[in-house]
């Protein structure tokens, strides 16, 4: 006894493939598939699918006839005739009868509308978040693929200078919005303001960073302008057939991946994490058209006010925003020893933080603490120094991109989840890393 | 004042593990909790009627089984919790999800309007952060986000630290507003005793779209403009090389950091490498 797919039914949503503990689903060309060696009837899929295309299968009634043939291709299941398709679902199933969408399907109502990859840069307190430009590299490689235009999208006060790097990253056109109101970020003008921009000139694809500006403005946007958004994106295409925006991401604490797309819908909206995506070359001088609108918003008329910000360089940066860390555990041996870490953290400009042993032992305060009891961190490189890995500190840090190790103990559990673990005196590597950094740091880095 | 926690409950993503073997997820077994921001949220609500008054209220899209989840939210000495529960919400993206939730939250206010709604910062499970700020938008309210503490809240306006990846923000906004909590929030306390009890009678109201005067069309599959079309495993880390630095461990220390540049694991600014020595 498997699980049975009733493929008039199935619309290939995938919410059954994400609710099965066992993974015996999944969806190939667009239809859920059984794997009858792994199902157990467990049943949590019937209940999740929002078109009653699963049913348990109901053992052969009449003893001694098989009229039941084991789920083999061909078999075709039909059931919960009786039963009609929840209202809220009817169109979208007669949209798709076989899920997959057919280039046309895809176009929204007004194809020829919407068009352009559109990269909204992070300009606040007088910083562009590098992501933006990261965007620019990325959102060049999906204007090629589409054969469309790649636009930033600027949005402050005096931002001359950034519309001078937009150019310089690749923008061939760059929307601006210039106003005395988004001196600093809110949500509410800065939503209204790209919202304007969208709906005067439509792009098929709008990007930003996954960062809490880009987390807190697409959501507001793509509400007002009623289309999807897919958050904290690793991946990027475009689908050759369709060519819609294929958006992946992790899902689950990043135990799966999910790729996501919005059909019908227009503009596609991504958030895409920091530092994942390539920096592009930059290439001074370049120009393109620059397009001005006005915001229209007066001050007095925005309910969200900026009483102060406190700027944070690497020592005070909040450890889960932390791009580098360099993190020490009991192994250091002493307060003193602190400073090997903290000279190679300099040099890189890292962010120290410790395991709880570090931070019970009075070297480092409780905030810069990871794992369970700590804080979990993503950062692009950690660094661990003297720490041997007790799976309470590997929660919070092994969804690092990359992870260094330096242990004298060849058999430290952190050497598992290591890209590269050096097995030596923390005494004599440290130090010697931090040299060879000063020296590359300082004579430039030829790619 | 009025406080209005939106809650899901997920299954606690910490405890799910990939079997080594087969490189699949095993979700066997694994606890539904709340989700944590959420938590918080809700603490610092309850913290905040302690103080100053008002009444909590707990609203909850999910299935019949949430209902564990709101009772226990319900411990910690909410008011009101009531479930969202149909089978049209199923198979919602988070456009739908806030639409449901604003719709639900619009009723309430009917009766008695709200004046601070909190969210977590984010789901768990989903990691989008993106369902609070759609409510808000709906609801037409601003929206405070990452929210690390509430430092006042006076004549009508509420001063709150934002936690951001340039540094600390200190923002005020015109009630009603939209919080989205952080961790650093608050620290969880224990349910009281009589608050237990009084949870463990507690059930939940449940709202269906019978009981809920909603458009189909903006819910469930049909009003999610974003779908899945693939799940696939991440690619398994690699297996780490280990390097013995005991001998030389100039070279070996050497070598590494040259594998940082190699594989950019340390980005160099562009404008950076003219060798600008501020």
């Amino acid at each position: 006894m498997t699980v049975v797919v009733d493929n008039g039914k199935c619309i290939g949503c995938g919410a059954c493939v994400v609710e099965c503990p066992l993974e015996a689903l999944d969806l190939i060309d667009g239809i859920a598939v059984v794997d009858p060696a792994k199902c157990k009837d467990n049943g949590s899929c019937v209940e999740v699918c929002p078109t009653n295309a699963l049913a348990l299968e109901k053992p052969a009634q009449g003893a001694g006839e098989k009229e039941q043939v084991p789920s083999e291709g061909g078999r075709k299941a039909e059931f919960n005739k009786d039963e009609p398709l929840p209202e809220s679902i009817q169109d979208y199933a007669q949209d798709s009868p076989r899920k997959i969408v057919k280039a046309e399907e895809a176009k929204p109502k007004d194809p020829n509308g919407w068009s352009g990859v559109w990269v909204v840069i992070e300009y606040n307190h007088g910083e562009i978040a590098p992501v933006s430009w990261e965007l620019m590299g990325e959102g060049r490689k999906l204007a090629d693929e589409l054969g469309c235009e790649l636009a930033s999208v600027v949005c402050g006060n005096h931002v001359d200078h950034v519309i001078t790097d937009a150019f310089a990253y690749g923008a061939e056109k760059i929307y601006v919005i210039d106003d005395p109101v988004l001196e600093y970020y809110r949500s509410e003008p800065y939503a209204e303001g790209i919202t304007k921009l969208v709906r005067k000139y439509r792009p098929e694809i709008m990007l930003m960073g996954a960062t809490a500006m880009g987390r807190d403005v697409f959501p507001a946007v793509a509400t007002k302008m009623q289309t999807g958004l897919t958050a904290d994106c690793t991946v990027l295409g475009i689908d050759p057939d369709t060519k819609l925006l294929l958006q992946t991401r992790p899902a689950f604490g990043g135990n799966i991946m999910a790729t996501i797309l919005c059909k019908k819908h227009r503009p596609q909206m991504a958030t895409v994490r920091p530092r994942v995506m390539k920096m592009p070359e930059r290439i001074e001088g370049r120009q393109g058209q620059v397009i001005r609108e006005e915001l229209g918003i007066k001050e007095e008329d925005v309910l969200t006010k900026v009483v102060e910000f406190i700027k944070a360089d690497a020592k005070s940066v909040f450890l889960d925003k932390a791009e580098i860390i360099v993190a020490v555990g009991l192994g250091i041996g002493s307060k003193r020893n602190m400073a090997i870490a903290e000279e190679l953290a300099e040099t890189m400009g890292a962010t120290i933080a410790g395991t709880r042993g570090a931070v019970e032992s009075g070297w480092l305060s409780h905030d810069h603490q990871v794992g369970q009891t700590g804080t979990t961190v993503r950062p692009k490189l950690y660094i661990a120094i003297g720490i041997s890995g007790a799976i309470q500190h590997l929660v919070g840090m092994e969804r690092s991109d990359y992870i260094i190790a330096i242990n004298n103990d060849p058999e430290a559990s952190i050497f598992r989840v290591s890209n590269y673990g050096i097995v030596g005196d923390l005494n004599e590597v440290v130090p010697a890393m931090t040299a060879e950094m000063k020296k590359r740091l300082q004579y430039g880095v030829a790619n | 004042m009025h406080y209005l926690i939106c809650l899901k409950q997920v299954p606690d993503t910490s405890e799910v593990r990939i079997d080594p073997q087969t490189n699949t997820l095993m979700r066997e077994g694994v606890p539904s909790i709340i989700n944590p921001y959420d938590a918080h949220a809700l603490e610092e609500a309850i913290r905040l009627k302690e103080s100053f008054g008002g009444k909590v209220t707990i609203i909850c899209m999910g299935p019949p089984q949430a209902k564990e989840a709101l009772k226990k939210a319900m411990s910690f000495g909410a008011d009101r919790a009531i479930l969202l529960s149909d089978r049209a919400f199923a198979g919602s993206d988070s456009l739908a999800t806030a639409y449901i939730l604003t719709v639900a939250i619009q009723k309430i206010s009917e009766t008695d309007p709200v004046d601070i709604v909190f969210c977590g910062k984010e789901a768990i499970d989903g990691d989008t952060a993106q369902t609070g700020p759609g409510i808000a938008q709906r609801l037409g309210f601003p929206q405070l986000t990452y929210v690390i503490k509430i430092r006042e809240i006076n004549q009508g306006w509420i001063t709150v630290e934002r936690k951001t990846e340039g540094g600390l923000e200190v923002a005020k906004a015109k009630l009603p507003v939209l919080l989205t909590a952080e961790k650093e929030l608050n620290d969880l306390s224990y349910a009281s005793l009589p608050n237990m009890m009084k949870a463990a009678a507690y059930e939940p109201e449940v709202w269906d779209v019978k009981v809920l005067p909603s458009d189909l069309s903006q819910m469930g599959l049909k009003g999610s403009p974003t779908s899945v079309s693939r799940i696939f495993a991440p690619e398994a880390k690699s297996g780490g090389e280990i390097l013995d630095g005991m001998k030389e461990p100039a070279i070996v220390a050497g070598n590494v950091v040259e594998k940082m540049f190699q594989q950019n694991m340390i980005m160099v600014d562009p404008l950076a490498k003219g060798g600008d020595d501020k």
